[in-house]
């Protein structure tokens, strides 16, 4: 397969928050998200209640597969950071580690110089904790010690999800 | 590939819709939103031209329930089925747990639904995806039309390897509900094999 499974633990998840509740603070950003390539969110801190995120995630990574796709045809691997300006706020949209992404709201109070800075510090900070999860799901998985939710669901499981 | 967050309890699924433009893949995802409690259901996202033709993709999340106490959500997509938007349709395939095939039971249409299948299968293998060993059922859509190929004659063309299938009206719910299900139950099933 392309992709290998994307997991999270609990642990990751903690230290991941913890990165980007960081770079909340020091980029004065609104909120901030992680999308998997894929379009699933992955966490988001900040003002989130007030979007749309499972709808945010799914473009964002529309956007990032697009603009992917347009960076291939003219002989780019891909385009790493997205920027879009509006009216109050912007989006600064970056992929982190190759396959996650990392999406910045801001306003006027912040700006793309101070954004560009922080999440550069913050992307590294990140691509580590992610190489470490993948790492652990894979040696999870060879050593079959899972604890995977599905692995003894039954037809009724499924079946009653559907009544 | 699908998404499981320990850390929250969630598991994530993709589901693409495929086939031939005009088909009803939008159809089908507008019913499924018109049919679903508030609750399970997020924003239904199209991006489409001014004439409703989709340009890049349908997005609805559905949130169907429990099971072990993981929260499973599927996210349907659809990709635009027109012939020359077959870079979008390649870029919405990534990540995908399991495909609905839409197939326009119209007797005009047969020649465009085989290009499309065969077309889902070398985007998929782009992808490092084999049609025959993902998650994959196929609909024959809009069987209340007058000039409709036999379901015989279908399945023969389409399905010669005989996956699960299902006749359809999207445009009234027949068949949408059923095809939905064996899909979600098929990639459930490859998530307890996979493991």
């Amino acid at each position: 397969m392309s992709n290998p499974q994307m997991v999270m633990y609990d642990e990751e998840f903690k230290q991941i928050n913890a990165v980007i509740e960081k770079l909340l603070r020091e980029a004065n950003s609104k909120v901030i998200f992680l999308v998997d390539k894929n379009g699933q969110l992955i966490t988001g801190v900040g003002e989130t209640e007030r979007f749309d995120t499972t709808s945010l995630a799914s473009l964002t990574a529309g956007n990032i597969a697009a603009t992917g796709g347009l960076a291939k045809l003219i002989g780019e691997k891909e385009f790493s950071i997205l920027f879009h300006e509006g009216e109050k706020d912007n989006l600064h949209i970056s992929i982190v580690g190759g396959r996650v992404i990392l999406v910045v709201l801001f306003d006027n109070r912040s700006s793309l110089g101070l954004v560009r800075l922080r999440v550069k510090k913050a992307s590294e900070e990140l691509t580590t904790i992610f190489a470490r999860l993948m790492q652990k799901a894979e040696e999870k998985e060879k050593s079959g010690d899972t604890d995977f939710p599905f692995a003894e669901i039954t037809d009724d499981d499924i079946d009653n999800l559907f009544s | 590939m699908s998404f499981i967050n320990y850390a929250s309890r969630e598991i994530n699924c993709k589901i693409v819709y495929y086939g031939p433009g005009l088909c009803g893949k939008t159809t089908n995802l507008q019913f499924v939103y018109q049919k679903t409690a508030p609750e399970a259901k997020g924003k239904m996202i199209s991006l489409a031209t001014e004439t409703e033709r989709t340009l890049f993709f349908d997005f609805l999340p559905l949130a169907l329930g429990e099971i072990r106490g993981f929260k499973t959500r599927f996210h349907l997509y659809t990709v635009p089925g027109q012939v020359f938007y077959d870079a979008s349709r390649k870029l919405i395939l990534k990540g995908v747990d399991g495909v609905v095939f839409v197939a326009d039971s119209q007797e005009e249409r047969m020649d465009a639904n085989i290009e499309s299948i065969e077309n889902l299968r070398i985007n998929l293998s782009e992808q490092g995806y084999d049609l025959d060993k993902i998650p994959y059922v196929i609909q024959y859509n809009k069987r209340d039309l007058p000039n409709v190929v036999s379901i015989e004659e279908l399945r023969k063309e389409l399905n010669p390897t005989n996956i699960p299938d299902f006749e359809a009206c999207a445009t009234t719910g027949e068949g949408v509900f059923e095809t939905l299900k064996a899909v979600a139950k098929l990639i459930l099933i490859d998530l307890k094999k996979g493991k």
